[in-house]
């Protein structure tokens, strides 16, 4: 059987096929757009223009609150790293972008601390889960940064000190109170850190495990592409 | 006496070819190249090339123009291997050379007095006209050439060995071919009102904007609305642009001039804009008076500069009006959707036909009737 031809007829009006009314409705529209436009940014009233383009360098798009950017490391109340080195960032990092190696911590309310955090952001996926994962509020993504271009592969793992130069001082209660917490706390009296007690810092600079790292990806980045 | 004023005649002959492309033609297509996309983007909500700049002259991004010609001249010309190598490289000039010819016939502005440029209203006793070729054909002169840019589409399409070049260039002569029959017809009315081709005189008729005494001397779109739309529509379909851009219609086959990159692009992509300039330019002739802006605003200026300045802003005012144009186009282009090819040869031979044919009937009616 042959194909069968529909005919469709299409209704329309004298004016509808003559397509001018159409034509200069339409043409109404965009030199209406063209004239607000024009003239709006000729007299330099951008803002009430309808134009959308944001001129990138000059101007930035805002991003919104719960963007996900560069990694941070958070700061205790004295200064010291939130981090307590519990290694569940890096378990629950689906592209395993975090490496930790713990220390012993000179504070004796908290038993570990990072010697080495270093987060590889090229691998990181931006998935937030480490931040998520995160049961002391040291890590976060709050920065509402990019990863920053880079000339070698090495030059985009961040390590502590990087990490913790955009840091900021957290208000999240820590130490493993458990369930109600908050009551918990109110009832123990605070006290003021004393700074003679406290242990010193990380030591500056790299540790010597990050420097290894580094020039063994050196020298991998250099000859053969990342194996996925 | 002879010969000085054969001389005298070739040289303003060649001052006035010369002033034609290289003082408005060009630049004007030139410009017209980034105003259509800043145009556009304006349209469209956006804000479009703004960035060129020579130093700090900025301009709201007008060197665009330029930093695309480098781009053109720096890039890589590249020719099929299978192409003909003959034709594929003259192919861009048979279709940039049309519009530039075209030119020739059209009145760009009031007799230049020779010796008395600096009298006020006088009468010329050498007057040079503002009109390369004074041609008694005018407009057949204008057909001709004009048809004949339908080779540079066909002959790249053709030359380029390549399928969808060729499926272009077939678009572009049958498209072509089909609306300048329209386009001939809808002259054929201002024929019968003025009763003469040169496109010089057909200017001269309409010096008052409208006139009810001697509706002859009013602009041609008062006497021909419907020829008027029915060339603007035929003219669109020559230079072979939104609406009427099948023999491109880039999301489907790029057309004829796919395979042509780098200067030999930038031909086709400014003789485009070229033909758009020149069509603007004969349709102002035809119907908006040419550089007549009505009689008070023609006889104040006349009668208060000297010669050389009155001819000086009517030029200027001439360009004012070929320019507005050329936006109006621009503004179509970015408003309508593309025809289908069967849509578009339905379009030419069943109703644009037809009523360019009634028109020419009708108006020959009145004229005879009315004893006009």
């Amino acid at each position: 059987m042959a194909i069968g031809v529909k005919v469709v007829t299409r209704p329309g009006s004298l004016s509808q096929q003559l397509y001018l009314p159409a034509i200069a409705e339409g043409m109404g529209v965009t030199f209406k757009h063209f004239v607000k436009n024009f003239f709006g940014n000729l007299v330099g009233m951008r803002k009430k223009t309808d134009i959308q383009t944001i001129e990138y360098p000059e101007e930035t798009k805002k991003y919104p609150a719960r963007h996900r950017g560069l990694h941070r490391l958070m700061l205790r109340e004295d200064g010291q790293t939130r981090c307590v080195a519990c290694m569940m960032c890096p378990t629950v990092c689906p592209a395993h972008c975090i490496t930790i190696v713990p220390e012993e911590a000179p504070d004796g309310s908290i038993e570990k601390r990072p010697k080495i955090f270093e987060i590889d952001e090229l691998r990181c996926v931006v998935c937030g889960l480490c931040a998520e994962a995160c049961p002391c509020d040291a890590i976060r993504m709050d920065t509402l940064e990019h990863a920053k271009p880079v000339y070698r592969r090495t030059d985009a793992i961040l390590d502590r000190e990087e990490l913790l130069s955009r840091g900021a001082k957290s208000v999240a209660v820590q130490g493993g109170v458990g369930a109600f917490w908050r009551e918990k706390v109110a009832a123990v009296p605070q006290t003021q850190p004393d700074a003679a007690v406290l242990p010193a810092g990380p030591p500056a600079g790299p540790t010597p495990v990050a420097t290894f790292q580094r020039a063994k990806l050196d020298q991998e980045s250099d000859q053969t592409p990342i194996k996925g | 006496m002879g010969y000085g004023t054969l001389v005298f005649s070739i040289l303003a002959g060649v001052a006035k070819i010369l002033f034609m492309i290289l003082g408005f033609l060009m630049p004007v297509a030139s410009i017209l190249t980034w105003l259509e996309r800043r145009q556009s983007s304006m349209m469209q909500d956006r804000l479009g090339p703004n960035r060129a700049n020579i130093g700090p002259f900025k301009a709201w991004g007008i060197t665009h123009f330029l930093a695309d010609a480098l781009k053109f001249m720096f890039k890589e010309d590249f020719v099929p291997p299978m192409a003909h190598k003959f034709l594929f490289m003259w192919a861009p000039v048979m279709a940039m050379a049309p519009a530039l010819i075209v030119a020739a016939i059209v009145p760009f502005g009031p007799p230049l007095c020779w010796g008395q440029l600096l009298e006020t209203g006088a009468a010329c006793n050498q007057p040079v006209p503002l009109q390369i070729a004074h041609l008694d054909i005018g407009l057949l002169f204008y057909f001709a050439i004009a048809s004949l840019s339908v080779y540079g589409a066909t002959l790249a399409g053709w030359a380029s060995h390549n399928k969808w070049a060729m499926m272009g260039g077939l678009r572009a002569s049958s498209q072509m071919m089909s609306y300048e029959v329209t386009m001939g017809m809808a002259v054929l009315g201002s024929f019968l009102v003025y009763g003469t081709l040169e496109p010089g005189a057909i200017n001269d008729f309409q010096t008052s904007f409208l006139n009810f005494d001697n509706w002859r001397a009013s602009w041609g779109i008062f006497s021909q609305p419907v020829g008027f739309l029915l060339f603007l529509t035929a003219a669109i379909a020559e230079t072979k642009r939104t609406p009427f851009d099948i023999p491109e219609g880039e999301p489907e086959i790029i057309g004829y001039f796919v395979e042509y990159s780098g200067l030999r692009f930038g031909l086709f992509f400014l003789g485009e804009f070229l033909e758009i300039v020149t069509s603007s330019a004969i349709m102002i002739t035809l119907f908006f008076g040419g550089w007549h802006w009505g009689s008070f605003i023609d006889g104040f200026l006349f009668s208060h500069l000297p010669n050389v300045l009155f001819v000086v802003a009517m030029f200027t005012l001439w360009a004012i009006k070929v320019f507005i144009f050329c936006a109006f186009q621009l503004l179509i282009r970015w408003s309508l959707p593309r025809f289908r090819s069967d849509q578009l040869m339905q379009l030419g031979w069943q109703r644009l036909l037809p009523l360019s044919i009634a028109n020419v009937v009708g108006t020959a009616i009145i004229i005879l009737w009315a004893q006009l």
